[in-house]
């Protein structure tokens, strides 16, 4: 059975529904809903999962210092994937997929762990209230108290072969809507999703490695975004960029590349009390300095990002350049510092690699 | 002078083609049926293997629930949530368009690499599996036999015949289920997982298992064929080490001659060794066609014996396999080093100047006669040991090599007691003389005579074994199927009018409701009956009691076969467990040939309760015999063609039709080994023929004619052929004994009374008899036409 290159043909398959004419508005050809600008968040309700869209996410990643003084970063991601714009109950009826990915990354290892699950049957999928995200035993559960925001205070789980993980989050700052207030146009023609971050934890926890295990403590961001239209035919990947800044500021941007050598940039500047700035096309640039072979492939893992309108002008370098998710849908995806103008550390991102 | 000499030793072929043409024909009988009978063989198991690794399971562990019962969908979901990796499978069987499916169903998104089973890359194939569209993998020669059907169906060469593979629900669907027959472990297990028992404490691991259950429930049949094909190499055998005697024994003179002019005895034997070599090969290529010709003309019959006997799907078309081919050459070569071994180990020790007196080359000395005797009788102390204190197939079959090797080996010390009787009758000389060389010929035909031994011995033992089953089997079929007429609706609805059709013109009508489920643990059937006479009087029951049909009309208790209750040692007052946590006392035992599975009886009742939604379609009518045929057309003229009806009669027809089949194989091994041991005989004597000139030709000198002398050939032929025919009569009967009592009770699962069959055994005698005349026709022929210069010779010591 190859259920990874049948994940893989299925994903294309969304992928290449794109790209098609409105069927309505708010609509695609085969009934899936597609964003549109100006809807305002509604929570709790969009913390749980949204099966009239094509694809979400869950995506945590933290970066961390042990007791030992080395530093860590950790990826903890659930992914839904809809065959039909439908909910779906048991085994029979099946228009949900999950799938989930766990990362552990240490100066000289870098750990992966991947999941699948139908949807409706109760192995993985999403609650509001109480707010939990799982799949088999990986968890992502809400501890906040009553009337806080559900994502404020999270524990999060997740195990593999020969690693484990077990954290508690607590929010600092409030959640940040990236893009037009939650919406984020990902090409020139339009393409969006709905998009919005929590990037204020603070982290403690265990890591279970196979030298023992280690406290850790750290700083946390998790983005969530759902579609149903990530990307316009002719982008071939991202470069993807959460930063925490040492004074507490934080950036998000991303760079889609296009067949022709074209990036399509976004970012969004983030005041240590949440207050975003987002900025289109342009304003922030990329740029590769160094790569590296991983996988069998040249992966650029050292960059230069600039934000003039902030006087941003950093380089980053990986904590451990090995950083491959070897999943169905392999990918780079590893804690980062970066210095320059500003100091800090945060994750990269990078998809579409051949 | 190699090439001179290998000439030379070439010649000898072409001025004796019939020696080269037993050769030939024995390396080829003796390869083709044991390569035919591996051939075979691997061709099953190859299907077995396939079944069994579709998805991997011939790898990986498993868990199962203890009681054998359906695992919950909760279950699965609670092991994946407490970290366990986990992929759920359903199995089990179903009729479509009246095709027997295995199904397999699986969930692709947990499935663990190594159940590699299907290829979901297609676009929109997942999508697809998962979906509403129920796609269906099936092997293309599997789909052929489907008729159009609602299934979506994807052809996959990978697959096994007669195995569907679909998503967990689809499979639900066809089954008619709902649960997990077991979850698939993978092989890594996660980091510090928790005990798989604190998330499920029903269910136990299981380790994985190469062998597959088909593999071990066929296991028996396929080394019964193995047990007839060896049977046959062996025989095979002796006629290659007759021909090979032969041939060394006549070029004696010709060794001695090169010898002379300088051949070093290394070249000689080197050569010698080439020349077999070169024949092992030609012959064994030659058996190989041949093999490949019994397989292909058997396998059908086998297939069809291992879907009806055991339900396992075997491939009906042959493969020429390089491993069974190689196999072939090996085998021949090993034959024809055994049987050339003892004619060139002499040959290199022959002093260079031996006076080239041709001696019986197998001329056993009274000490070589007495070990061999000795020999035997250990074996047979050794199958003597084995019936009483082992158990198992294996002890079963190694009891019935001693007991045959055992046999064999004491037939010339036996034969020797038999004629000395004999000549204490003698009166005349002729007589005293005949008895006499009578003995003296046992030693150079005793290889051949064991030969006949062992292939009237299994004759005798498989025919009684074949008839005694044939005979309870006839006689189970008359009581098992009781009912006149059996008819089968389509539909619920068909049904119903059905019943109120049959209403005022049958005697009885009883409904027929099973369902497929796991019984103690394994696959089987569980029937549910009315409470009728028919059932009261006719059930063929090895162990009952007298309330036995009132505990079953009162849904109290269960009637096991007695394939489960020596399966699963299960006897009345015993519990048998059923699915869902239903269990029932044994309240009686019956006889179910011919079915592989386990089955339960219960009363209607308790089965309906259980399975509220059985169908309701099959029926049994009783009704006078006479009226049967009329009803049934009655039936067929207000129904159609929708509605099955089958009369007692066509039941039994094709009950015995698959008897027939299922022992058609093991009857053909039977005549084919009987014919290669009367070959064998013929070159035997052939070989003595040449030798016993010094014994003959002073009896001719004495004034017996040559004609008289052939016939004299003649009956001592049949003579020893008769005596070896008494000799076989015991030993098939213990053979039969055996097989009935220890290998089918093993291999089927059933144990049968012992018939004897005495005018079979005669009309074997008959065989026997006109096989040994017809082999010692000729030599006969050829001595009663002998030009007396050569009698002449023996004494002018100008041979």
């Amino acid at each position: 059975m190859s259920v990874r290159a049948a994940l893989i043909a299925f994903l294309l398959l969304v992928n290449s529904a794109q790209g098609q004419g409105f069927a309505d508005l708010g609509r695609d050809a085969e009934g899936f809903a597609v964003p549109v600008p100006d809807t305002a968040f509604d929570f709790p309700r969009d913390h749980g999962a949204h099966p009239e869209y094509r694809i979400e996410w869950w995506y945590l990643t933290a970066t961390l210092t042990g007791a030992d003084g080395r530093d860590y970063g950790l990826q903890w991601t659930l992914f839904r994937s809809a065959l039909r714009p439908e909910g779906g109950e048991g085994w029979g009826d099946t228009p949900q997929i999950w799938m989930g990915h766990a990362g552990l990354t240490t100066p000289d290892a870098h750990f992966v762990a991947e999941r699948l699950s139908r949807g409706g049957i109760g192995q993985a999928g999403v609650t509001i209230d109480p707010f939990a995200a799982w799949i088999d035993d990986w968890r992502m559960e809400s501890q906040a108290e009553d009337g806080a925001d559900a994502l404020s205070a999270l524990t999060l789980t997740a195990r593999g072969q020969d690693f484990a993980y077990d954290l508690t989050l607590t929010a600092n700052g409030p959640i940040v809507p990236q893009g037009d207030n939650g919406y984020s146009v990902k090409s020139a023609s339009g393409q969006a999703s709905y998009y919005y971050s929590q990037p204020f934890y603070e982290v403690a926890g265990v890591l279970d490695l196979p030298d023992g295990p280690i406290d850790v403590a750290g700083q946390a961001w998790l983005d969530r975004e759902w579609s149903s239209q990530p990307l316009e035919a002719d982008q071939t990947g991202w470069d993807w960029f959460s930063l925490h800044f040492d004074d507490g500021a934080k950036l998000m941007g991303f760079g889609l590349r296009q067949e022709d050598g074209d990036v399509y940039t976004s970012a969004t500047w983030i005041e240590p009390d949440g207050a975003p700035t987002p900025y289109g096309d342009g304003a922030l640039i990329l740029t590769p300095l160094a790569t590296e072979e991983v996988a069998g492939r040249e992966v650029p893992v050292e960059w230069r990002l600039e934000l003039p309108d902030r006087g941003i002008d950093i380089e980053t370098r990986p904590l451990n350049p090995q950083s491959w998710m070897d999943t169905l849908f392999p990918y780079w995806e590893g804690p980062i510092r970066f210095s320059g103008s500003h100091e800090g550390r945060g994750y990269l991102e990078m998809t579409g690699y051949q | 002078m190699i090439r001179a000499a290998l000439s030379a030793l070439l010649s000898h072929w072409w001025r004796h083609k019939v020696q080269l043409a037993a050769l030939m024909i024995g390396l080829a009988l003796a390869t083709g049926l044991w390569t035919g009978v591996q051939a075979i063989n691997q061709e099953a198991r190859s299907s077995y293997d396939a079944a069994a690794s579709v998805l991997g399971q011939d790898q990986l562990d498993r868990l199962q629930r203890a009681d054998g019962a359906l695992i919950a969908p909760e279950a699965f979901v609670d092991l994946r949530r407490a970290g366990w990796l986990v992929s759920p499978v359903v199995e089990g069987e179903a009729r479509i368009g009246g095709v027997r499916l295995r199904i397999l169903g699986i969930d692709p998104l947990t499935a663990p690499p190594a159940a590699a089973a299907v290829d979901l890359t297609g676009d929109g194939d997942l999508a697809a599996f998962i979906g509403d569209d129920r796609l269906v993998f099936i092997n293309p020669e599997t789909a052929g036999r489907l008729p159009s059907d609602p299934l979506t169906v994807r052809l996959s060469d990978d697959l096994p015949p007669g195995v569907a593979i679909a998503d967990i629900s689809t499979a639900w669907s066809l089954l008619d289920m709902e649960g997990f027959s077991h979850l698939l472990l993978w092989p890594e297990q996660p980091y510090d997982v928790p005990p798989f028992e604190d998330a499920a404490p029903d269910l136990v691991r299981i380790a994985a298992d190469g062998a597959s259950d088909v593999g071990r429930l066929t296991g028996s049949f396929h080394l019964n064929l193995t047990a007839f094909g060896l049977l046959s190499f062996v025989v095979g055998l002796f006629i290659v080490h007759a021909a090979v005697g032969l041939a060394f024994e006549q070029r004696r003179p010709m060794f001695r001659t090169l010898r002379a002019l300088g051949l070093p005895a290394r070249h000689l034997v080197a050569l010698l060794g080439g020349e077999m070599l070169i024949l092992a090969v030609i012959g064994g290529a030659l058996g190989i066609v041949v093999g490949y010709f019994v397989a292909a003309t058997l396998l059908p019959d086998v297939a069809a014996t291992l879907r009806g006997l055991y339900g396992a799907e075997v491939s009906g078309t042959l493969r020429l396999d390089p491993g069974w081919i190689l196999a072939g050459f090996a085998i021949a070569l090993v034959g024809t080093a055994v049987a050339s071994a003892q004619s060139l180990w002499r040959l290199a020790r022959l002093p260079v100047l031996a006076p080239a007196q041709p001696r019986a080359w197998s001329m056993a000395t009274s000490r070589s006669l007495a070990l061999q005797a000795g020999l035997g009788c250990a074996l047979l102390l050794v199958a003597a040991i084995l019936a009483l204190f082992g158990h198992g197939l294996l002890s079963g079959f190694t009891i019935l090599a001693t007991l045959l090797l055992g046999a064999a080996l004491l037939l010339p010390a036996v034969l020797m007691a038999l004629l000395k009787l004999g000549a204490s009758f003698a009166q005349r000389p002729l007589a005293e003389w005949l008895w006499a060389d009578t003995r003296q010929q046992v030693p150079g035909l005793s290889l051949a005579l064991m030969a006949l031994l062992l292939a009237l011995a299994a004759s005798i033992g498989v025919g009684t074994m074949v008839s005694s089953f044939r005979l309870t089997f006839t006689d189970w079929l008359d009581q098992r199927l009781a009912s006149e007429l059996y008819v089968t609706a389509s539909t619920e609805e068909e049904a119903e009018r059905l019943r109120s059709f049959l209403a005022p013109l049958a005697d009885t009508v009883l409904p027929i409701r099973s369902v497929e489920a796991r019984v103690a643990g394994a696959p089987g059937e569980i029937y549910g009956i009315v409470d009728h006479a028919t059932y009261r009087d006719h059930w063929p029951l090895l162990q009952g009691q007298d309330e036995t049909w009132d505990r079953i009309a009162a849904s109290d208790g269960a009637l096991i076969n007695e394939q489960l209750h020596r399966r699963a040692g299960l006897s009345i007052g015993d519990t048998v467990t059923l699915p869902n946590g239903w269990s029932e006392t044994v309240v009686g035992v019956y006889s179910d040939y011919g079915n592989p599975t386990g089955q339960v009886i219960v009363g209607l009742d308790a089965l309906v309760d259980r399975y509220p939604d059985l169908a309701r379609l099959r029926h049994a009518v009783r009704i006078s015999p006479d009226d049967a045929p009329a009803l049934a057309d009655r039936i067929r003229d207000e129904f159609g063609v929708t509605m099955r009806v089958i009369n007692q009669d066509e039941v039994k027809r094709l009950s015995l039709d698959v008897f027939e089949r299922t022992f058609l194989v093991t009857g053909a091994l039977t005549v084919l080994t009987l014919g290669v041991a009367a070959f064998a005989i013929l070159t035997s004597l052939l070989t003595l023929a040449a030798m016993r000139l010094p014994q003959l030709a002073p009896v001719w000198a004495l004034g017996l004619t040559r004609r008289r002398l052939a016939w004299i050939e003649l009956a001592r032929a049949v003579l020893l052929a008769l005596l070896t025919w008494l000799v076989a009569v015991p030993l098939g009967l213990l053979l039969a004994w055996l097989l009935l009592a220890i290998v089918n009770v093993e291999a089927f699962g059933w144990r049968l009374p012992l018939f004897v069959f005495p005018l079979d055994w005669l009309a074997l005698a008959l065989w026997a008899t006109l096989a040994a005349a017809l082999a010692a026709a000729w030599p006969a022929w050829r001595l009663a036409r002998i030009p007396p210069a050569r009698l002449l010779q023996v004494f002018a010591h100008e041979r």
